[in-house]
């Protein structure tokens, strides 16, 4: 593990007020393969939680099921105390927005385009609004493109809101998902490795993007290989192992837990010299 | 990588510019004159161009042609007073325009000598026609035009150069074996397959061949900034456009044969492509942006002019059909074009529509003894038609991908043969099986009978007329319905569903919600023009309603009315619709190779432009990767680029 210098800005945060998702006994089965077994999770008010593991864990199969993408085979998510419908649309209406692992914007959308869809949960006007053209569709939709420039504003794409999302390059691709999840006013933001194929810079960037969503009120869980990252700036960090969730805690708990670095690093072989693998995940 | 090739200006030809400007000029000048002659002696060739003094036919279009190349050639000239004209300075537009009057004018020699039997039916115009035109060519390959520096010479597989001999001697052994052998017609169709194949492929090479001698490109050359107008003067400057357009538009309607309609188009294509590149095009788009209302009213102006050009209803009676066509079109393009849903049963929608309108049309085939005012009968049409989309869409909607084609396919056929079936033998007798429901009556709206003929402003307008008018309206509800939804939050939505819909259901689309929208939005759209087109026709009939058949509607022909305008566009589908419908109509003449031909140039088409003819701007983007530059910095490009 490469993770030396993180600032101590972290774990002095005060314990969660009150549970904002919870996740009990969530086990997700495909046939004979068991992807997800029986991870319990809450992420309280305002926090910022890790989720890491080696690749095939079953991280993002565990998104999925937070989001409605799969129904868990058993267990159960809640959110503000109510449970989630099992239903992609109806998650992100509850308040639970995601960006995911490999991109996928509307790439033939322009990037204002894209946070308006994202605005969509939060706005009601139907076909004949749309046809009949009333005061209520003009004011919904000029306060939707305000709220949409806003967030291009906060993420700094305001001047191309007028490219088309695939012309943007990658990093503002992962910037313009995030936007777009925003858009749809989430209490719980889930990220997926949204730091995945970016430089030192880049990254350092998405932190501080992530610290301003919080500071918005938004409650992030996020999946990531970077440690640095991770431990930069989450309350907490859970494990997942084969499907398995094998520790949660503050940093220092998942440095020094064993199973950790037996997962990510292979058990020593007894009676050899200590390798020098020091490899950076 | 030579891909991303430097562009330069020269000439193919070298010769002095002065010199080719002149030759350019000088056979755009007889080009044109050669219409005030005789192109042959014989009036057996249609149109008659036997006169001296009086253009007819083909020769206005060559003097179209002549003019409009002299017109360009002036304007990248500098002359002042046209300048106008091409305000890009490019002489590729020359060399087009020239191409035009070339294609027109040898068309037209070759046409009247082959049907004649022979050069010596030609006159000394028609000689002239070809001679100046070709003289043109010439001359506008001496010009400084934009051209690539380098492009590769592309050999097509030289195993396809088999053909070539092996084409000529299936044709001989074909006619060596006696025709009452049963396998004759076999072998005269694989032999005709083989022929066309070869021409094909000689086709194509001889295009890479033009193409790495020509290198002709394109180069970026900003557009001078426009002169400053005042405001009604710009909004006279589009309604002329529109009135030149209608005039255009009539004109091809109003061909009267097959030579004369094929010379028509190849001379728009290269009308279009000319001015495109002249500049004078973008300028136009320009205006029309800063006057969208003022656009879309002399759009719809332009549209219901058409008829008090028309003397009889020989032709408004096409034009009714193209509108019930391109509506139709256009309502599909929701469903595809927006939504991303392939429907290959649409027709089956204006199907239900008219056969709702006839029943309760008072016609006396009809087992509903009603006749509902036209108003309700609309709504019956609409609706009845929207319950059919959400009965089919609801079902088959949750899933994604090309289920809903097999679906819809099968709808298409289904309707169909209910409707045939439901004749009182095979079923309850309702819509009379193949006979259909005839005399169907006309409409009486407020008291005016569309079926009489009616004069407004002195001119008669006869039955097909009033129903053209009448299809106008729906036209133009279903242009804005279209335009509306569109462009809202709905509009948004499908088009999110049709990018990517689990990013859209994670957006908190309801997909299945949205997708069966749209599906009953296009439905009761074509029903809206279905009721309209029961009373054009007199009659509905089930084999009206097909998949696919040689004449439009049906419902492969809608799709191809769509993909071919341009998906997600009002202007793309209706343009689509206008030529799909004109050309299988005006081309009966080839009567056995009409599929074949039509086939050919739907292949020709979509390879060289497959965003379509009018392309949505994301569309454009995406099938022309490399014109991406222009608006962005190149940083962004190298990314992109990487990251494909």
């Amino acid at each position: 593990m490469t993770t030396t210098d993180a600032p101590a800005s972290v774990s002095d945060r005060p314990a969660p007020a009150k549970p904002l998702l919870e996740v009990s006994g969530v086990t997700m089965r495909f046939g004979g393969l068991t992807a997800v077994n029986d991870v319990s999770l809450t992420v309280g008010e305002g926090e910022i939680i890790g989720l890491i593991g080696p690749n095939g864990a079953g991280k993002t199969t565990f998104f999925n099921c937070l989001t409605g993408l799969y129904v868990p085979t058993e267990g159960r998510v809640s959110y503000r105390g109510t449970v989630l419908p099992p239903k992609p649309h109806l998650v992100t209406q509850a308040g639970i927005a995601r960006t995911f692992q490999n991109i996928r914007l509307f790439a033939n959308m322009t990037v204002l385009e894209n946070v308006l869809v994202g605005r969509h949960s939060r706005t009601k006007e139907g076909i004949f609004s749309a046809i009949l053209r009333g005061p209520g569709y003009h004011r919904a939709e000029a306060e939707s493109r305000a709220r949409a420039m806003d967030l291009l504003q906060f993420t700094g794409l305001a001047d191309k809101a007028e490219h088309l999302a695939r012309n943007l390059p990658y990093g503002e691709q992962r910037k313009l998902e995030i936007a777009r999840a925003l858009a749809s006013e989430p209490g719980l933001l889930l990220l997926d490795e949204p730091t995945a194929g970016m430089n030192p810079q880049e990254t350092r960037a998405a932190e501080e993007l992530v610290f301003a969503i919080r500071d918005k009120g938004v409650s992030i869980l996020v999946i990531e290989h970077d440690m640095r990252f991770i431990f930069n700036l989450c309350d907490r960090t859970a494990v997942l192992v084969q499907g398995q969730k094998i520790v949660e805690g503050d940093r220092e708990t998942v440095q020094s837990d064993e199973r950790v670095i037996t997962a990510y690093l292979g058990a020593p072989l007894e009676g050899t010299a200590p390798a020098a693998t020091e490899t950076d995940q | 990588m030579t891909t991303t090739s430097t562009t330069e200006t020269t000439p193919v030809v070298p010769l002095p510019a002065r010199a080719a400007a002149l030759l350019t000029g000088l056979g755009a000048v007889a080009t044109a004159a050669s219409a005030l002659m005789s192109w042959t002696w014989t009036d057996e060739f249609p149109g008659d161009l036997t006169y001296y003094g009086s253009p007819a036919g083909l020769q206005w279009l060559a003097l179209t042609a002549g003019l409009l190349t002299l017109a360009v050639l002036l304007a990248t000239q500098g002359v002042p007073g046209l300048r106008w004209i091409a305000p890009a300075r490019s002489n590729n537009a020359v060399l087009l325009a020239a191409a035009g009057a070339f294609a027109v004018s040898w068309f037209s020699v070759i046409a009247i000598s082959v049907d004649l039997g022979g050069l010596a039916n030609l006159e000394p115009g028609g000689w002239v026609a070809a001679l100046g035109s070709l003289l043109a060519l010439a001359g506008t390959l001496g010009l400084p035009l934009d051209r690539r520096t380098h492009v590769p010479l592309r050999i097509l597989d030289r195993r396809l150069f088999l053909l070539v001999p092996a084409a000529p001697i299936a044709w001989f052994a074909t006619h060596a074996i006696p025709e009452d052998k049963p396998v004759a017609p076999v072998l005269t169709a694989l032999a005709g397959a083989l022929v066309i194949a070869t021409g094909a492929v000689l086709l194509l090479q001889l295009g890479h061949l033009a193409n790495s001698g020509l290198r002709l490109g394109t180069v970026e050359r900003p557009l001078p900034a426009a002169r400053e107008l005042p405001s009604w003067v710009e909004v006279l400057l589009i309604v002329a456009a529109f009135a030149v357009g209608l005039f255009a538009i009539t004109f091809g309607i109003d061909t009267e044969y097959g030579e004369l309609f094929i010379a028509y188009l190849l001379l728009a294509a290269a009308v279009i492509s000319a001015l495109g590149k002249a500049g004078l095009l973008a300028r136009l788009r320009a205006l029309t942006v800063k006057h969208r209302p003022v656009t879309t009213g002399a759009a719809f102006a332009a549209a219901a002019g058409f008829p008090f050009t028309q003397t009889s209803d020989q032709y408004t009676s096409v034009a009714a059909n193209i509108l019930i066509f391109a509506t139709v079109a256009l309502g599909l393009n929701i469903v595809v074009g927006l939504a991303g849903l392939l429907d290959l049963g649409y027709v089956a929608f204006l199907g239900v529509g008219a056969y709702a309108a006839a029943l309760v049309s008072g016609s006396p085939a009809s087992p509903i003894h009603v006749q509902f005012p036209f108003w309700a009968a609309m709504l019956t049409g609409a609706v009845v038609s929207m319950i059919f989309g959400v009965l089919i869409g609801a079902p088959t909607l949750r899933l994604r991908g090309d289920y809903l084609a097999i679906v819809t396919l099968g709808f298409g056929e289904i309707f169909r043969i209910t409707m045939l079936n439901l004749n009182g033998t095979t079923g309850p007798k309702i819509t009379n099986g193949s006979n259909g429901i005839p005399r169907i009556p006309d409409l009486q709206i407020l008291g005016f009978d569309l079926g009489k003929p009616h004069t407004v402003l002195g001119v008669e307008l006869g039955r097909f007329s009033n129903y053209y008018l009448l299809m106008l309206l729906v036209t133009a509800l279903v242009v804005l319905v279209f335009a509306r939804v569109g462009n809202s939050r709905i509009g948004r939505a499908w088009v999110a569903i049709r990018e990517d819909e689990t990013a859209a259901e994670a957006m908190g689309i309801n997909g299945f919600r949205l997708k069966l929208l749209a599906f009953a939005l296009g439905a009761c759209l074509a029903g809206l023009a279905g009721t309209v087109q029961a009373h054009v026709s007199y009659t509905v009939t089930p084999d009206q309603y097909t998949f696919a058949e040689a004449l439009p509607p049906n419902s492969a022909f809608l799709l191809a009315a769509v993909i071919l305008g341009g998906m997600g566009t009002i202007s793309g589908p209706l343009a689509g619709a206008t030529l799909l419908f004109l050309v299988p109509k005006k081309l009966e003449f080839l009567s056995n190779y009409q599929l074949l031909a039509f086939g050919i140039a739907l292949i020709v088409l979509m390879r060289v432009r497959p965003e379509g003819l009018i392309p949505n701007r994301r569309r454009q983007l995406e099938f022309h990767e490399a014109a991406i530059p222009t608006q962005l910095t190149g940083d962004t490009v190298a990314l992109t680029k990487a990251g494909a």
